[in-house]
């Protein structure tokens, strides 16, 4: 039932986004999100042990997937919340329906992927999502948003071809065993991995890993990751990082999964915590020399990527319970990150970090959150990432890698210099009287952009001039405080709950997974 | 498996089909007119159904006649055409300013089919299967591969660029039409669907390419860095 839901709720949003003119698109995206956010988040606390099959055994509901889904799904809610605030801001009013039903179909993607038992039929999902994203990616229609939806489609499609390249290797590998044709389940091949050949595995490993990986965003294959997050509407990037980048980590995991119960010795977890040190390595060197704010986010979702990768390749359960952990926290805190990124984009009509002064003069309220968030995404206490990070470099200290666990907690501390050094310029360093926005009494908080998509284009040259524009926008209605406002709180107040206190039942829940992972805990 | 043991003929046409569909592959590192390409994929692509044929035929898998089909009427005539929609849309037809010259870009494609040889036979060696046309099916697929990055990364053109992932995506399934017949149909169908909504995506972003920024030549693209 709850699986009828998560599949097919957003399709139907998706129709009822395109048949729908002017704002009810928007509302009824909103409607689908509700939908699926209330179906998939009991999901991972009912499934428990029992992996439910259906389908024909084509659909797996495991605790692993439907933790995914609870991520993808929290992201989907609120991204849909600040789409409806952000999109109404912009321009292209006419094409919002598309919008819609896009980003409806993205969600869609997104939910399934995890829940698919054969690792083809994954494979695909996985590619749906890029297609359906790189229009949204492509949305403003400007040549960066243009190019950065080309690179996106091309990179990615290239380097997910090396994944069907290894899953066309893994299906041969079984097929030694257990014969021609079979149903190539996750569960299938490690039931039988200890008489795979270790050799084909291993490659076949490999490829998966360069392949999703790809998509994942680990580096060196990060390249496309920057540029579709900065270019695409601020919901829509959240929904890539926050949720796009969980779906994809899951087929490694699962990969992993196989190798791990075939025995095929430290390769496997050697490789995925050099992939995770490097994005670490690469985030970092990126975030403290960053321009674009929405670049800064993009790389730090380079960083993100690369701990989950080495809590998952640290493995044992301090590892895998921190990544996944990590997993939900990071998806909150991303997205409350490019929602405060996308409103002080429209506002200042620029994003250089540069032109971002005094945020705390232009968003009094929500200013403070985004700065609560920054602190909280460089893994500083009292945020849920602290704890998660912390788990993971537990984890690696206790496992073969000890070397990782002392890189990432240097690069760690040195993203959070980088890091906070451009919020507090952004926050702290007066700037002569001209460049600071005017906070026009009565219209607080709101995002102030009304010619967005025609100015983003050269917003590079433009100086004093983007900057003046903002002003003369007519105010907008107060319900944009709302629907700009309330998504960041909502992905603030767990962030902080979750930071505080760990609940006893995901516990109990990353226990389950951690067991069907093979993971002793 | 069912490559392991085939009777002579067979391998012989397998062997045949496999490598003619390799050598189309040069055709496009050798050539800069964006037309070959299309034409080469298509040709290659009528050479996979014919492989498929075969193996349906010899190995007794009669629904890879139904995989044949849908091969020529996708990726044999739908594809092709597809492109072609897109290839007069643009204002070029061939490669002004590629990285590489062909003839030192078919150097490294040799270099390619060697380097794939050395990889296959290690492999068919450590798995104990090392008949002749298992390691010339690997073979082929790596250097497919090979060549379809080759095409990404020293072509500019954004069609040279599809052409390079349709590529990769042509490799594998020849590949994979020798060492897994009996993978489920229902995979390869929905494998054949996907590329063509890919080709269809493709085909849109290259229109909006040509609207907005006026050139499909990846060379443009440059102002995303850092």
């Amino acid at each position: 039932m709850e699986v009828a839901i998560i599949a097919f709720v957003p399709l139907l949003g998706a129709l009822a986004a395109i048949s729908l003119r002017g704002r009810g698109a928007g509302f009824a995206n909103l409607a689908a999100s509700t939908g699926v956010l209330a179906a998939a988040l009991p999901l991972p606390f009912v499934v428990q042990d029992a992996a439910a099959y259906y389908w024909g055994g084509y659909v797996v509901v495991d605790p692993f997937g439907a933790w995914v889904d609870l991520c993808t799904a929290c992201v989907y809610f609120l991204a849909s919340l600040h789409a409806i605030g952000y999109m109404r801001a912009g321009g292209r009013q006419r094409r919002l329906p598309e919008f819609y039903a896009l980003f409806a179909l993205f969600a869609c993607t997104m939910l399934i992927a995890p829940l698919m038992a054969n690792v083809g039929i994954y494979w695909i999902t996985i590619e749906l999502t890029t297609l359906v994203s790189t229009f949204l990616v492509g949305w403003e229609r400007e040549p960066e948003s243009l190019e950065a939806a080309w690179k996106y489609i091309i990179i990615v499609s290239a380097g997910i071809s090396l994944a069907l390249l290894g899953t066309v290797l893994l299906y041969w590998c079984g097929s030694l065993v257990l014969g021609p044709t079979y149903d190539m389940t996750w569960n299938q091949l490690a039931s039988v991995a200890p008489r795979l050949d270790p050799v084909l595995l291993k490659l076949s490993f490999l490829l998966l890993l360069i392949g999703f990986g790809t998509k994942v965003g680990l580096a060196p294959m990060h390249t496309w990751l920057p540029d579709a997050h900065s270019e695409g509407p601020a919901p829509v990037s959240a929904m890539l990082s926050g949720a796009l980048l969980n779906t994809a980590t899951i087929g490694i995991v699962r990969s992993l999964f196989i190798t791990d119960a075939a025995g095929v010795g430290r390769l496997p977890h050697a490789a995925l915590v050099v992939l995770g040190v490097f994005s670490v390595f690469v985030g970092a060197l990126f975030i403290v020399r960053q321009h674009g704010i929405k670049r800064l986010m993009a790389y730090s979702s380079v960083e993100h990527m690369g701990v989950i990768a080495l809590g998952f390749g640290f493995g044992g359960a301090l590892g895998v319970f921190g990544a996944l952990y990590h997993m939900l926290l990071h998806s909150l805190n991303k997205s409350l990150m490019f929602f405060g990124a996308g409103n002080a984009m429209h506002r200042y009509a620029s994003k250089r970090i540069e032109d971002l002064r005094e945020v705390l003069r232009a968003f009094p309220v929500t200013g403070w959150l985004w700065l609560g968030g920054a602190v909280a995404i460089t893994g500083a206490p009292p945020f849920g990432l602290f704890l998660s990070e912390f788990s993971v470099l537990r984890g690696g200290f206790v496992s073969p890698n000890v070397w990782a666990a002392w890189l990432m907690l240097l690069l760690l501390i040195v993203i959070f210099i980088g890091f906070l050094n451009h919020f507090r310029v952004m926050y702290f360093v007066r700037c002569e009287a001209t460049r600071a926005p005017a906070v026009i009494d009565g219209d607080r908080d709101r995002p102030a952009g009304g010619s967005f998509g025609g100015r983003s284009q050269d917003d590079r040259d433009l100086d004093g001039r983007g900057r003046q524009r903002a002003f003369e926008v007519p105010p907008h209605p107060a319900t944009s405080i709302l629907w700009c406002g309330l998504p960041m709180w909502l992905a603030f107040l767990p962030l902080l709950v979750l930071g505080l206190w760990w609940p006893a039942s995901l516990r109990a829940l990353f226990r389950v997974i951690a067991g069907s992972l093979g993971v002793a805990p | 498996m069912l490559a392991a043991h085939l009777d002579p003929l067979a391998g012989a046409i397998f062997s045949v089909l496999a490598i003619a569909a390799m050598l189309l592959s040069f055709v496009m590192i050798a050539s800069r007119w964006l037309k070959d390409y299309m034409l080469a994929f298509g040709a290659q692509s009528w050479l996979i159904a014919l492989l498929s044929v075969a193996v349906a035929r010899f190995g007794h898998y009669p629904e890879l006649y139904l995989i044949a089909i849908l091969t020529v009427l996708f990726r044999g005539l739908l594809l092709p055409y597809l492109l072609l929609r897109i290839l007069r849309r643009l204002n070029v037809d061939r490669e002004m300013t590629p990285a590489l010259q062909p003839s030192s870009a078919l150097v490294i494609g040799a270099a390619a089919v060697i380097f794939a040889l050395v990889v296959a036979e290690r492999i068919t060696q450590a798995i104990g299967l090392t008949a002749d046309v298992v390691v010339l099916a690997l073979t082929v697929m790596l250097t497919i591969e090979l060549v379809g990055f080759l095409m990404l990364s020293v072509r500019h053109e954004a069609i040279s660029q599809v052409m390079g992932v349709l590529l990769l995506e042509n490799g594998i399934f020849l590949g994979s039409q020798i060492l897994i017949p009996g993978m489920p149909t229902l995979i390869e169908l929905v494998v054949l669907f996907d590329l063509l909504v890919a080709v269809v995506c493709f085909g849109a972003l290259v229109g909006f390419l040509v609207r907005e920024v006026g050139s499909t030549s990846t060379r443009d693209l440059n102002r995303l860095v850092g």
